[in-house]
């Protein structure tokens, strides 16, 4: 009977634990961003949104920020989600399990754990100083590409791998080539999953610092080509509060990346939940 | 009849050649940070490279022990706490969780795999390093303020991929386990738990790439001191950090220096990535 108490007294403590490590886990989330949204928000405004920074951020807005953040994830994005989609259509349509596919396999988990600033290093050596881009929107947007390529392979194949079989064999049945089957029934039926993934490639690149630092640069100007230097609004961020320019500013920039980060994140959910997860 | 297949064995020679896209991203790295760094290392000795514990660029000094001593103890704090916290919340997410309860965790998660780093660095230097100064003493920016930091970073690592290993287990172990009278942690922490082992240590190991990966969080609010940490109130710099910091500026043998530095934390994490990569594998197979 002894035994039999410790048993569930065990039970219960490890109970208590693991709730309170769930709820420290909530707490500090909410702890961080309540934390900086309730310093920013009051920030936030549209002249905030729609001026350029003056005297290095301490005045002004954010608005060639905004510029750079999407002129680099456009970029990155226009790069990346054409090798993204094709590496896991042929992992997927084209590929038995087998020597090719787990080579690539085992460079696509590499290199998702190549940590940023090795990213970083590497876009300055090649596209900045040995393709002579420069720091510009293309060396970073390039550098980029490849940081989020893992992710837009893994988003896409999770779509592939929800479509059920009958959608090939139907297309097969009427006749169609493996291409006419991937292009008319395979993709169409993946677009929200793959959706999904380039979303999840623009929080990434959002949020990046360490290679837009390296690779586009920081200029505070509006960018005229994809050759002109960028900074983006993490790397805003980063310098308003690292080199004490602006407490004020630096929430303020803060909080509209939180938000941004917020916004996009629901939408890729909403796709995932309302699409992907369906299916499966 | 010809042309139409003709078109499709070009297509998947195509596709074929994008699938390999990662690997070459992944071999020009290899290629030209190894190219940029490699000759410094062999200039001045591998020996003194990595044992030195002078980093003074200005003379021609460059050895990274403090830095790797410093990333080590970051990232050993970050796993000290991560590691349970991770685990546990994996544990609350498959097993005994109320559906609501679940659903909060698991947006709360997301936010925070959300989270710029460069936020997360922010919030440690005007929460937690006040804190830590006040109420511990040292300068505030310290290891210990980076640790904390990098576990909550490194959280949704752990968290997602233990999940996946806990879920992906057959719901015949649980049900063997409870029909032998074991109790519902019983089940959880000597069948579930071992039987997802290598998933979970998957997760760990990739947990510490991200910690050990980390940049720009850290230059905010380690401190960034060139020496060798003593206590862990200590400032500290770290592989990443060094480079991060100096980059900017660095021209010549200083800036081969921080390559080769960089040479160093790539192989360390192409190391943790081929164990990561083989344990789910296993677990696979």
């Amino acid at each position: 009977m002894k035994f039999e108490r410790r048993r569930y007294l065990t039970q219960n403590i490890a109970k208590i634990l693991i709730w309170m490590a769930a709820l420290s886990t909530m707490a500090v989330m909410a702890l961080i961003v309540f934390q900086v949204l309730w310093e920013g928000l009051p920030v936030l405004s549209l002249s905030f949104f729609l001026d350029s920074p003056r005297s290095m951020g301490r005045e002004g807005g954010i608005f060639s920020t905004i510029v750079g953040t999407f002129a680099l994830t456009i970029v990155a994005i226009l790069f990346a989600t054409p090798l993204g989609v094709g590496t896991a259509i042929f992992l997927w349509e084209y590929t038995r399990e087998g020597r090719i596919s787990r080579t690539i396999r085992f460079g696509i988990g590499c290199l998702a754990g190549v940590p940023s600033i090795i990213f970083g290093l590497f876009g300055f050596v090649f596209f900045v100083i040995y393709l002579n881009m420069g720091w510009s929107i293309l060396s970073g947007g390039l550098t980029m590409a490849a940081l989020i390529l893992p992710t837009i392979i893994s988003a896409t194949e999770e779509a592939l791998k929800a479509i059920p079989y009958s959608f090939r064999e139907v297309s097969y049945s009427l006749g169609g080539t493996k291409w006419q089957t991937v292009t008319r029934a395979v993709i169409p039926s993946a677009l929200p999953g793959i959706f999904t993934g380039i979303i999840l490639g623009i929080c990434r690149s959002i949020e990046e610092t360490a290679v837009v630092i390296l690779t586009a640069g920081s200029s505070l100007l509006i960018p005229t080509s994809l050759f002109s230097p960028v900074r983006t609004m993490s790397v805003h961020f980063y310098i308003l509060s690292r080199e004490g320019i602006s407490m004020e500013m630096a929430y303020g920039t803060g909080a509209a990346l939180i938000l941004l980060v917020l916004i996009v994140n629901t939408v890729a959910n909403w796709l995932l939940s309302r699409y992907v997860r369906k299916k499966a | 009849m010809e042309i139409k297949e003709i078109k499709e064995r070009f297509i998947e020679k195509i596709l074929l050649l994008i699938a390999f896209s990662s690997i070459t991203i992944l071999a020009l790295i290899t290629f030209f940070i190894f190219g940029e760094g490699l000759p410094l290392i062999w200039k001045i000795g591998p020996k003194s490279f990595l044992l030195g514990e002078r980093w003074v660029p200005s003379q021609g000094e460059f050895g990274i022990l403090p830095m790797i001593v410093g990333s080590f103890w970051v990232t050993f704090g970050a796993l000290l706490l991560g590691i349970p916290l991770g685990l546990a919340c994996a544990i609350f997410l498959c097993e005994w969780t109320p559906p609501w309860a679940g659903m909060i965790l698991r947006s709360a998660i997301q936010v925070l795999a959300g989270i710029p780093s460069v936020v997360y660095g922010f919030w440690g230097l005007v929460v937690l390093v006040p804190l830590i100064r006040n109420f511990l003493g040292g300068p505030g920016l310290s290891i210990l303020s980076g640790s904390l930091i990098l576990s909550i970073m490194i959280l949704p690592t752990i968290i997602s991929i233990s999940e996946d290993s806990l879920k992906a287990l057959p719901p015949n172990y649980k049900a063997g386990a409870f029909a032998l009278g074991a109790t519902h942690w019983q089940t959880i922490w000597r069948v579930l738990i071992p039987a997802a082992r290598s998933g979970i240590v998957a997760s760990i190991i990739l947990g510490m790439g991200r910690a050990l990966g980390e940049t720009m969080a850290m230059i905010m609010i380690l401190g960034n001191a060139v020496k060798m940490p003593s206590s862990i109130l200590d400032s500290a710099r770290t592989l990443t950090t060094n480079i991060g910091i100096e980059m900017g500026y660095a021209s010549g043998d200083h800036r081969q220096a921080l390559f080769a530095a960089g040479v160093i934390l790539f192989l360390i994490i192409m190391i943790l990535n081929t164990l990561a990569i083989v344990l789910s594998r296993r677990r696979a197979g």
